[in-house]
């Protein structure tokens, strides 16, 4: 979910793209992603690069690429809409790419930026979500069974905020930056004009194109990702709810998709002719 | 004891619940977790508890004449219709030690209705031993119907078949694929419509009761697998290895595409054709050895079966080759996936018991039953859930507003989650079953409706804070004015009465 909007707020979408992009090099098919982005960089009046969107500097990686599918776009990014996917409290003609059908098998990633503050985030530079709405929809999304486990990465200023209110089991948060810190972007680009990523996500970015599907790293790898000096914030995360252990849970249960599967043993005989006769 | 040459016990099996009482406890989830909001998760005690209801009788004249025949399956065949067939009840025939329907070694033969023979023999312990075996294996065990209610049990208590079958829906999508990705070295035909008509839709036909089911079917081009398969010289073919199989069905479901109009979940059964270079093509399982199906599937997805065609005769032969599907093989495989993912296995029997192949009905009436027993439990533990949860709700937010049409919608939900209950406890199956999908409707519905968003709604003391800063200051030069208004007015009063 990227909830910023305007052309200066073009490493929002940047960030969110890119972590779109893993997801889908690591399995997840589009039917199986809600992408919500507030707003249109690719083909903003202003991108001096049309339907391209970078991450980073000298342009070396075009995140926007051929079969981006947003689902949510522009002025339908609001905070209604988002908390009623979450929770399912859909009005019956929406389609099914903007609906999340998950069950009590699924593992779902949500991942927020745009800009934040102590214990809310802001969404389109005028409503707000806060951290007691946040914690009280994941809880009606457990009450039904809508996750087994869920991970929810935020990247805004005092994005630790965010998650401290959590109460439902089975969450585990990582955020860019601690109450009272803000979140730095990483470089501008001199050809586009803006900055094209924040520093926490490029630094994820960067990690998660060294995992492959069959990859074996776990979170406390992820833990670790963009310590202090390279980010100038302090990264977070919340474990407490989660009940295995961090290093037992693969990055890819969350951001790739790898099914358990069975071989077939057993089979039926079909009477070939018989149902020839009526 | 003398017992009579054929008697026959008729086991009505019925089921009361205990109603399933909800208490709300407040937990703290961890080291320094935040105190509750008042939206506490609730601690939920379940309990089912099991009852089977027992019949015994002699056999009537017209049930020993249909007994008297040489083989089990003719006696199946021919007590079929002098039953009491209605859903839930099994009807169990204790035949003579000595008596030649059972074949030797065999003690217990399961028919493809809701009838099973048992062979009489080394006492009434024995018989009985043998009997509660029969009936965990045609109604339903503790852990089948622990894990319908795996939502609500903590997952210490759930063994690794939990969450494996399909859960409980109103209705399943299954869609067949034809992966093709290599058409200029085959041309695939696979009469779908046909095999379908002919092999399919009796099964669903027989699941009808507890769902609906929509069929569709597709072909794809260029769609590979996700996964290089090895080439083994020994047997000159290509292997997939077992722990490689998951990464084959990610990079295909992108294309399989999903129905656009409805929400059920969807059945994927894909056939895959693989390409020249690449044939023959097998799945090894986890001990090397190559599959005899040469399938495998996924729980809550679909299957998948690889269909390796020979290679032409005579190497100058000309490409595409024409394929033509072998529907048979492939279905017979699809229709045990399909029963696989709904949980019927028929892998962990007793060594003495026979079960009668279901032929192309796909599935034995005492089949039916085990999925609608847990089907029924999963459904009324699922209103529960819903309709407490939905009264937390309404707890915590006081001022939400509750239109008519959700209201009617809990009612419903609460009067057919009740009836069915009463009706499970009696062991009429059907009728529970029916009345158990009405609740869960209802409750979904309800739950689900789209005005009932939290954010909608202020709690109180958020509306206290905006509005007393915009007042208050207001108010206070007013009420100081008042006050003096009064003040004066009083003094006024008194002076008429000083002055002389």
């Amino acid at each position: 979910v990227c909830t910023s909007r305007f052309w200066f707020n073009y490493r929002h979408v940047a960030n969110t793209l890119s972590v779109y992009r893993s997801v889908k090099r690591l399995g997840i098919p589009d039917s199986h992603i809600v992408l919500m982005l507030a707003d249109d960089m690719a083909c903003n009046p202003r991108n001096p690069k049309p339907a391209t969107v970078f991450s980073h500097k000298n342009m070396e990686l075009n995140v926007y690429g051929d079969d981006v599918e947003v689902d949510y776009r522009s002025y339908e990014v609001t905070v209604e809409n988002f908390l009623r996917v979450l929770t399912g409290r859909i009005p019956p003609s929406t389609p099914r790419s903007k609906r999340l059908l998950s069950d009590d098998r699924s593992n779902i990633l949500i991942y927020m930026t745009g800009h934040g503050g102590n214990g809310f985030l802001k969404f389109q530079d005028s409503e707000e979500i806060t951290n007691v709405e946040l914690a009280d929809a994941f809880e009606q999304m457990w009450q039904k069974r809508r996750y087994n486990e869920l991970l929810f990465i935020i990247d805004t200023c005092q994005g630790a905020s965010m998650y401290e209110r959590f109460y439902s089991p089975n969450i585990m948060a990582l955020a860019s930056s601690q109450v009272g810190e803000d979140s730095l972007s990483h470089q501008p680009d001199l050809g586009i004009g803006v900055h094209l990523m924040d520093r926490y996500t490029f630094y994820v970015l960067e990690f998660l194109e060294e995992i492959h599907p069959a990859s074996q790293t776990n979170m406390n790898d992820l833990f670790q990702v963009c310590p202090k000096s390279l980010c100038v914030s302090t990264p977070g995360h919340r474990t407490d709810l989660f009940q295995r252990d961090p290093k037992n849970v693969l990055i890819t249960d969350f951001f790739g998709s790898v099914r358990k599967v069975e071989i077939t043993t057993e089979t039926i005989s079909l009477d070939g002719d018989l149902a020839g006769f009526e | 004891i003398r017992c009579p040459k054929n008697p026959v016990a008729s086991v009505p099996v019925g089921l009361p619940l205990v109603p399933l009482s909800t208490r709300l406890l407040r937990r703290a989830w961890g080291p320094g977790a935040v105190p509750s909001l008042g939206f506490s998760p609730p601690a939920v005690r379940t309990s089912v508890t099991s009852r089977y209801e027992t019949v015994y009788r002699g056999t009537t004249a017209q049930e020993e004449a249909a007994l008297d025949v040489a083989t089990a399956r003719e006696a199946d065949a021919a007590l079929h219709p002098l039953q009491d067939a209605s859903l839930g009840s099994l009807t169990v025939y204790v035949v003579p030690e000595n008596s030649s329907l059972l074949p030797q070694g065999i003690s217990v033969y399961v028919g493809k209705h809701r009838s099973a023979l048992v062979r009489a023999g080394g006492g009434l312990a024995a018989l009985r031993t043998r009997l509660r075996q029969l009936t965990q294996v045609m109604s339903f065990t503790a852990s089948s119907i622990t894990a319908a209610l795996s939502d609500r049990m903590p997952d210490s208590q759930l063994g690794p078949d939990a969450r494996r079958h399909l859960k409980s829906s109103l209705g399943y999508e299954i869609t067949f694929s034809l992966l093709n990705p290599d058409p200029k070295s085959h041309t695939v035909d696979w009469d779908i419509e046909d095999a379908v008509n002919r092999y399919v839709q009796p099964v669903l036909d027989k699941l009808s009761l507890l769902a609906n089911f929509s069929v569709d079917s597709q072909i794809l081009y260029y769609a590979v697998l996700g996964v290089t398969p090895r080439f083994d010289k020994e047997s000159s073919s290509f292997l997939l290895s077992a722990h490689s199989l998951p990464h084959v069905i990610n990079p295909v479901e992108a294309r399989l595409g999903s129905s656009a109009a409805s929400l059920y979940p969807v059945l994927n059964f894909l056939l895959y054709v693989p390409e020249r270079s690449h044939s023959p093509l097998y799945i090894q399982d986890k001990d090397g050895a190559p599959v005899s199906t040469n399938a495998f599937h996924s729980p809550r997805w679909g299957g998948i079966m690889i269909y390796n065609v020979e290679a032409p005769a005579s190497p100058q032969a000309s490409l595409p080759l024409h394929v033509d599907v072998d529907m048979v093989r492939v279905m017979e495989v699809f229709l045990a996936q399909l029963r696989l993912l709904f949980g019927l296995s028929r892998e962990e029997l007793p060594p003495e018991f026979l079960l009668e192949s279901p032929g192309n009905e796909g599935l034995a009436d005492w089949e039916l039953d085990r999925l609608l027993w847990a089907h029924t439990v999963e459904n009324i533990a699922t209103v529960s859930t819903t309709l407490t949860s939905l009264a937390q709700l309404l707890d915590k937010i006081g001022n939400i507003v509750i239109k008519d049409d959700v209201a009617s919608e809990v009612y419903r939900a609460v009067a057919a989650a009740q009836s069915a209950v009463a009706e499970l406890a009696t062991g009429h199956l059907h009728s529970a079953f029916q009345a158990s999908k009405e609740a869960v409707t209802s409750s979904e519905r309800a739950f689900f409706d789209p005005s009932l968003l939290h954010l909608l709604y202020f709690p109180d003391d958020q509306k206290f804070a905006i509005y007393i800063p915009l007042f208050l200051p207001m108010a206070v030069p007013i009420l100081l004015s008042l006050a003096k208004i009064v003040r004066e007015a009083r003094q006024r009063k008194k002076e008429p009465t000083k002055m002389d």
